[in-house]
């Protein structure tokens, strides 16, 4: 475990750190029916694959779990100290009407060392800003949170959607999940996330999940094309500051889904895109228009290396795997409930007895969707 | 006084025991080196080091050594500078050379390493997985329109005409008329074999490669020589060329002796005379003007990819941002070493920067401006081998040229002599005893054995890297570390120096 204070983590990171790869366990659970279920249940899944996670990073992502709020961002920021705190108070005051703040409510325990100061703000961008940006609402949030990000010293926002909240530390999984007293939640999609990291000490924001407005990506792999998904995001102004894997991902399902409006299934084809060996033999020929035309558009954004995410959104939960899924990932059904995750034995852990239990094919997303309004 | 100060480069050496007089070098050189006055001599002074007499005596008695004659040594004086003087103190005139710059610049491909695999994630077998090259050549559209209609997916957008490469591989422009009607056969015939394209340079294409026209971009250079409104129809795209690697900023100019029936009437012009394409189109005098050209050439082959191709001068980035926003499809991208069949040495030796570095600030250039989508990056001039292919993919090239790697598959010494029209080879000549020469389905049996092991090992790279379609290293930087490069060259080429 990472005995680094946050702010020299947070340094290490910015200053020294290349691209980190990473090896993990996911496991995701939804109820597509929108029943809200306890934290305890997305900790107990991951408490089961311990040994998959190294103890330099955990986190969780709950969907549902601010009713009171849900019409408001709601900014989960880390910061080094009360300098940086300030500072980027400033900012938000100047950008947005912050409706409430508070510090996020934690249980000390020895597990998890040297916390930040950690703090929520529900938000919503001032009108004249927005109006000045020739932004939308969306937009305007995620380029504010860049700028943060890369602008504001040891200051790190890790969670800026509505009606959701991402939680996460340096420890193990399920130390990660008692800290932030995440039984006291209730949601009705939990991702999480245990991390082991190959070559730099932990760092609080570079935990999963990660998140940019609604959308919280757990992922397990390293993204060999890395490079060129970054540049391609960088076209569209997003910047990959934390130089991971799991910040494009997040960042390309922003993208894809919200700006360009392709459907969810059809952004995972680009992700995860089909060999030509099969879009060749493809008898229906707009299908095969369509994948060509995936290819050709979207080659920048094909994400080729080994993955296994599970991703959060608005609208539910979904899991996919690379295209030739060099990373495990299982998937279950029970009543209204979807499970996903890196071993079997995180669902049965909390769902003994699946009706259905399946390992989805390479590229092949499983899609949870929240059924009508919640 | 004596007629010539310079000296011979090379020896040629006759061993007369071996020999059996058969006389086969005397007909093979092109350059007239041998004689036969009861056995076989040489005249060293006219030797090029092209090899044909070596590998064709059946005897191996013939040997070719580098003139040992001694200079007194001056590290700033060397001895081709001398030769230079001498030669143009006795002959005014430009120095003419062939093929690309030969000054030993630093070599940026030669200073980027690749990365591969190891643990965190695994590599990938290609002999075993599928390993993607296909490459499309042409505009896209920055996304795609997808409607969900009952359970399916409608495609809204329309993708343009592209180019469909089953290899990042292309053949660059060398024109008929500097090179021989059968080297373009042989172009034509590896091309389709591929699945890839030939480029036909600026002298035009003759009829008898109209069948090939699936496989072959026509281009319409400064002389507009063999162009009309069929021969703009007979390719999948045309291009433009504005600028060639190998001489950047001046025209070009085939002697008249090349100009025979077959190259007369395939370029348009008369027996004879000498083809001058001029150094500028005479109707592009401006950005704007290109536009028209580009627009002009899409209206009269139903909107065909356009490329432009231009050489890697200092100011290539802006330059590319312009021709991408002035309608172009491709931007093809010709280094400092790019080969020609005739250049004044100034030129191709001193004029221009490398293809390394070019492509890496146009691939930026175009991604700052959002605009990479539009244009394809074909990178050429100074591609080598399977390494160079896959290093400037990384740097962001869509597909490269070979044209010189093409030749030397077909039996080019890189003599440097195209433009004597000798060439022993059968390549670069229009002389009918020298033109037979190359059997074109020989010629393209070798381009075809090349570009396929090329393939091979661009796919063993892919593998490496963990990645299974070429679109994962294209523009991935981040996979390529720098070598003995100072700081500004990687901050220009985005690569971090080996070890960080």
């Amino acid at each position: 475990m990472s005995k680094l204070a946050f702010g020299d983590q947070y340094r290490t990171w910015k200053v020294d750190t290349e691209k980190v790869p990473a090896a993990c366990g996911l496991s995701g659970v939804i109820s597509e029916d929108g029943n809200r279920m306890s934290g305890d249940i997305i900790i107990e899944s991951m408490r089961v694959i311990h040994d998959r996670g190294n103890g330099l990073g955990g986190g969780f992502a709950g969907y549902g779990i601010y009713p009171g709020d849900a019409d408001k961002y709601a900014m989960h920021i880390m910061f080094e100290d009360a300098a940086g705190k300030a500072a980027c108070e400033a900012m938000l005051e100047d950008e947005l009407e912050v409706a409430s703040s508070e510090e996020i409510p934690t249980a000390p325990s020895d597990a998890i060392v040297n916390p930040p100061l950690l703090w929520r703000y529900f938000v919503l961008p001032r009108g004249e800003k927005v109006k000045a940006s020739g932004l939308a609402d969306d937009d305007f949030m995620v380029r504010l949170v860049m700028r943060i990000n890369t602008t504001v010293p040891g200051t790190f926002v890790f969670s800026s959607g509505k009606n959701m909240g991402v939680f996460k530390a340096v420890g193990f999984a399920e130390d990660v999940g008692e800290f932030y007293r995440l039984a006291e939640y209730d949601a009705w999609t939990w991702i999480g996330h245990g991390r082991f990291p190959t070559n730099t000490p932990g760092w609080w924001g570079g935990a999963h999940p990660f998140n940019i407005l609604d959308w919280a990506v757990v992922h397990n792999g390293e993204i060999s094309s890395y490079g060129i998904n970054k540049r391609y995001l960088e076209m569209f102004g997003y910047e990959c500051a934390l130089l991971t894997d799991t910040e494009v991902m997040a960042y390309l399902f922003d993208l894809l889904i919200r700006k360009h409006e392709l459907p969810l299934e059809v952004a995972c084809k680009v992700i995860a895109a089909p060999f030509w060996k099969d879009i060749d033999v493809d008898k229906d020929a707009a299908e095969k228009e369509l994948y060509e035309s995936i290819r050709m558009v979207y080659s920048s954004a094909l994400v080729n290396g080994p993955f296994a995410v599970i991703v959060g959104y608005s609208g539910g939960m979904f899991g996919l795997n690379d295209r030739i899924k060099l990373r495990p990932l299982v998937a279950a059904t029970k009543d209204d409930r979807l499970y996903v995750s890196s071993e079997e034995s995180a669902i049965r852990q909390i769902c003994p007895k699946p009706e259905k239990i399946w390992a989805p094919n390479a590229g092949q997303p499983v899609i949870g969707q929240l059924k009508g309004d919640v | 006084m004596p007629g010539n100060l310079v000296t011979s480069e090379f020896l040629v050496n006759v061993d007369h025991e071996r020999c059996r007089r058969c006389k086969r070098c005397i007909l093979n050189c092109g350059f007239g080196v041998f004689d036969f006055q009861n056995m076989t001599t040489a005249d060293s002074s006219k030797c090029v080091a092209c090899h044909r007499c070596v590998v064709f005596c059946p005897e191996e008695a013939i040997t070719i050594t580098r003139n040992p004659l001694a200079f007194r040594e001056h590290s700033s004086w060397d001895v081709d500078k001398r030769k230079a003087i001498w030669k143009q103190a006795q002959n005014p005139g430009m120095i003419l050379t062939g093929m690309g710059n030969d000054l030993p610049w630093l070599n940026v491909f030669d200073h980027l390493l690749i990365d591969a695999c190891q643990v965190t994630n695994p590599s990938i077998d290609p002999l075993r997985e599928p390993m993607e090259l296909r490459t499309f050549l042409g505009r896209k559209p920055d996304s795609l329109k997808v409607e969900r209609s009952n359970g399916e997916f409608k495609l809204d957008t329309k993708v343009g005409n592209n180019i469909k490469l089953d290899i990042p591989i292309i053949f660059s422009g060398m024109s008929y008329g500097s090179v021989s009607l059968n080297t373009h056969r042989a172009l034509a015939i590896a091309a389709e074999e591929l699945g890839t394209v030939m480029n036909t340079g600026e002298g035009g294409l003759h009829r008898e490669l109209y069948p090939y026209r699936d496989h072959i971009i026509v281009q319409c250079a400064s002389g507009r020589f063999g162009v009309h409104s069929e021969y703009l129809n007979a390719g999948v795209a045309v291009e433009i060329k504005v600028g060639q690697g190998a001489k950047p900023g001046i025209g070009g100019h085939l002697p008249g002796e090349k100009i025979g029936r077959e190259v007369s009437s395939t370029r348009m012009i008369p027996q004879g005379t000498d083809a001058l394409s001029p150094a500028p189109h005479h109707d592009i005098y401006s950005i704007e003007d290109l536009r028209q050209l580009i627009y002009a050439l899409k209206e009269a082959t139903g909107y065909k990819p356009v490329s432009v191709k231009i050489a890697t001068v200092h100011n290539v980035a802006a330059i590319a941002s312009g021709i991408a926003r002035a309608g172009a499809d491709i931007i093809y991208l010709d280094g400092f070493r790019g080969g020609t069949g005739a250049a004044p040495a100034v030129i191709r030796d001193h004029v221009g920067i490398p293809l390394e570095i070019a492509l890496a600030v146009v691939d930026q250039q175009l991604r700052s401006e959002g605009i990479r989508n539009w244009v394809s990056i074909i990178a050429a001039g100074g591609i080598r081998s399977a390494a160079d292919v896959a290093k400037a993919i990384a740097l962001g090239a869509d597909a490269v040229g070979i044209g010189t790697a093409a030749l030397i598959a077909m039996g080019c010494r890189l003599c440097q002599k195209c433009y004597t029209g000798n060439c022993s080879w059968g390549i670069a000549t229009q002389k009918p005893e020298l033109t037979g020469r190359l059997d074109p389905d020989w010629g393209a049996e070798r381009l075809i054995n090349l570009v396929n092991s090329w393939s091979l090992e661009l796919k063993e790279v892919l593998g490496a890297l963990g990645v299974n379609a070429v679109e994962s290293l294209r523009g991935n930087r981040e996979r390529l570390r720098a070598l003995g490069l100072d700081q500004s060259t990687m901050d220009i080429l985005d690569v971090k120096p080996a070890g960080r």
